[in-house]
């Protein structure tokens, strides 16, 4: 608590000093996040230097007349800095920026939605953030690259520019169902997620009838496929109905290795349909498996 | 003179009345129902019996109630309760008898036919069994004979299923902002039609899971004025069936009570849905669906359970479509016992007589419960 009531103190009694007079402090202007360097002083004597920054302070002990030096990881983090060196009743201020190292260490990468289905242009969304060792980000521009490959191993790929720190790209799903990979890269820097891609609605679906054990008619599709050939994924509900004679018999059944299969009152002359979602199957008129 | 007279035995009448109620109060507790079934008869004859009867039943005493029968030889005091109390952790099991109705049919000097409708009090409501009893005279005692339904029982057995399951994994707290995380499904309003019914504004409609993986997915609906504010806020309930496997459509209601149709200028529906782990057994069959017209407007049918898990309670929710196709009601029904493999399990639900006249065409769903697991 203390050092904050005299860092306090201390920016209230050279805010003057911060606001329009040149300091005798030679810090550089702009300071790369990481670098090693010196400022000079001039003088006799001990003095502290406090060093106030974006969520930190560095208060050092100094002797004058020699140089401060400052290590890679004293001053890593981006932002605004103001350097107040006092002596006695004697300040010497400097303000100056610690920007972003502009070598990419790591990529914070969005990509959207993790499951879509296949052949739909412009739905993917790929957003990067790119950032430096020190997790700065990187304001400058930074050329990135990104790769979409399919279950099959076809690629589509995009370059772009960040612009303050962030670069996006949009781009189709593939035609094949499956798991996709997504990479982002800046420089030798790359960061990967996986999209699913699942089959879209069902193009057809053809359903056979035959007798069952007992009174009961057997029901099965043939394997169910999207518009592209992908097989529709297991669990998805296919629905029988079986009207007749004023009176109706349904079944919501879901697909599982990739057929639909069930049991309905057999009635000869009874309309049996079949669905899925809003996609309608054939129709059959049952005739008991004459 | 006369007025003192009456306040006199008015005051007396009342005091004498209290005195009673207090020496003897009622036995039942049954309420209103109870107290019209004791008026239709005599404890001694055809309605007091079967009064008697039902007493015993509403108060759980089954073996007091078992030996009054008159045909308790045909079958065990086990079997009757399980009749009357279901069996395998169905609706029924966990009801009990808030009412009942008697109306005597026809009776002779030694028989009698009585009608008793008996009020389940259940967690989903009130649910109905009407009873035809037939009532004989044995020497100077009237016993009720009882129309035992004897549960299905399912023979032990295997029965092999290929096992349908979805799990679901979401991203972990330490995991950093930019990873991934699992895509909530997608679901889709297909149909919406609001109608002014009852002093409120019910809103009817079905929606899709147009997705690959199962979703819990609830409706919210907000009626909105012509500024756009919002007269009242609902949602759907239990008027759906909140889990959608991939391309399953449930319908969905949703009630509004104190707003007419009129003061509304549009509607906001918000569906959501949520990625829940779920499985896609057991499948539930809804054979013979019949629309029943008025006076006892309803659509009836069999539930057959086409899997090897038994289901606890079922839930049955009815689409309603005219001749246009558009939905006109959505309804509910809950069968009152347990789904055991390949046994038919009827179920009903009521229509409202006025929309009746109206439907032409409608489509059925059902939603299972297991005490193994919810699906």
């Amino acid at each position: 608590m203390r050092i904050w009531a005299h860092i306090l103190a201390l920016l209230t009694a050279v805010s003057p000093f911060v606001a329009g007079q040149s300091s005798e402090l030679q810090f550089p202007q702009r300071v790369v996040a990481g670098t090693v360097f010196s400022v000079p002083t001039s003088g006799s004597g001990e003095a502290t230097l406090y060093i106030v920054g974006p969520s930190r302070v560095l208060q050092r002990k100094v002797r004058l007349g020699e140089s401060i030096a400052f290590s890679a990881e004293d001053l890593h983090l981006a932002g605004p800095y103001v350097a107040v060196l006092t002596s006695g009743s004697s300040s010497r201020v400097a303000q100056f920026n610690v920007v972003a190292s502009p070598a990419p260490a790591k990529l914070s990468f969005l990509a959207k939605p993790s499951r879509l289905p296949v052949n739909l242009s412009n739905a993917v969304s790929g957003v990067v953030y790119v950032f430096d060792r020190f997790g700065n980000l990187i304001l400058e521009p930074q050329q990135l690259s990104f790769e979409l490959t399919d279950s099959t191993g076809r690629k589509q790929s995009h370059a772009a520019a960040s612009h303050n720190g962030v670069g996006w790209v949009r781009m189709n799903s593939g035609a094949k169902a499956g798991t996709a990979t997504f990479a982002a890269r800046a420089a030798d820097v790359h960061e990967t997620r996986v999209i699913q891609q699942v089959p879209g609605e069902p193009c057809t679906i053809r359903m056979a009838a035959h007798p069952g054990r007992g009174q009961r008619v057997v029901l099965e599709t043939q394997p169910v496929l999207d518009c592209s050939g992908n097989p529709v994924p297991d669990g998805t509900i296919v629905s029988f109905s079986e009207s007749f004679a004023g009176t109706q018999s349904t079944v919501d059944v879901p697909l599982k290795r990739g057929i639909a299969k069930t049991e309905l009152p057999s009635h000869p002359g009874a309309v049996i349909s079949v669905a899925s979602g809003v996609v309608m199957g054939n129709e059959i008129r049952w005739n008991g498996g004459l | 003179m006369s007025g003192r007279l009456l306040a006199l035995l008015l005051a007396l009448a009342t005091i004498a009345l209290i005195v009673a109620g207090t020496l003897w109060p009622g036995a039942s507790g049954l309420g209103a129902a109870d107290a019209q079934a004791r008026l239709m008869g005599s404890a001694s004859g055809p309605q007091g019996t079967v009064h008697d009867l039902l007493q015993r039943i509403a108060g759980h005493d089954w073996s007091a109630a078992y030996n009054s029968l008159a045909n308790k030889s045909e079958f065990s005091e086990a079997e009757f309760t399980r009749d009357l109390t279901g069996n395998y952790g169905s609706l029924r099991t966990y009801a009990s008898l808030a009412g009942y109705d008697i109306q005597p049919l026809r009776a002779s000097s030694d028989e009698a036919q009585v009608k008793a409708i008996l009020r389940w009090a259940s967690v989903v409501g009130t649910f109905q069994d009407t009873r035809d009893l037939r009532v004989v005279k044995s020497g100077e005692r009237w016993q009720v004979v009882w129309p035992v339904v004897k549960e299905a029982k399912v023979p032990p057995q295997v029965i092999p299923v290929n096992y349908l399951r979805w799990d679901v994994i979401y991203r972990g707290a330490e995991d950093d902002w930019g990873a991934q995380d699992v895509e909530a499904p997608h679901v889709r309003i297909v149909a919406m039609h609001p109608v002014d019914r009852g002093g409120g504004v019910v809103i009817l409609g079905e929606v899709l899971n147009e997705d690959v993986v199962p979703a819990f997915v609830t409706v919210k609906a907000s009626l909105l004025n012509g500024k756009g504010v919002a007269l009242a806020n609902e949602d759907s309930f239990d008027k759906i069936s909140h889990i959608l496997l991939p391309k399953q459509v449930s319908p969905f209601r949703i009630d509004f009570s104190g707003v007419r149709l009129s003061q509304v200028d549009s509607v906001r529906i918000q569906p959501s849905a949520t990625l829940v782990a779920a499985s896609a057994d057991p499948v539930i069959g809804i054979e013979s669906q019949k629309l029943i017209p008025v006076p006892d407007s309803s659509l009836t049918g069999e539930l057959v359970n086409q899997s090897g898990q038994i289901v606890n309670v079922a839930h049955v929710i009815g689409t309603f479509y005219d001749n246009s196709g558009q939905i006109v009601w959505v309804a509910d029904g809950y069968p009152n016992r347990a789904l055991l493999p390949e046994t038919p399990v009827r179920f009903s639900i009521p229509l409202p007589a006025d929309v009746s006249g109206k439907v032409s065409n409608y489509r059925v769903v059902a939603t299972t419960y297991s005490s193994s697991h919810f699906q």
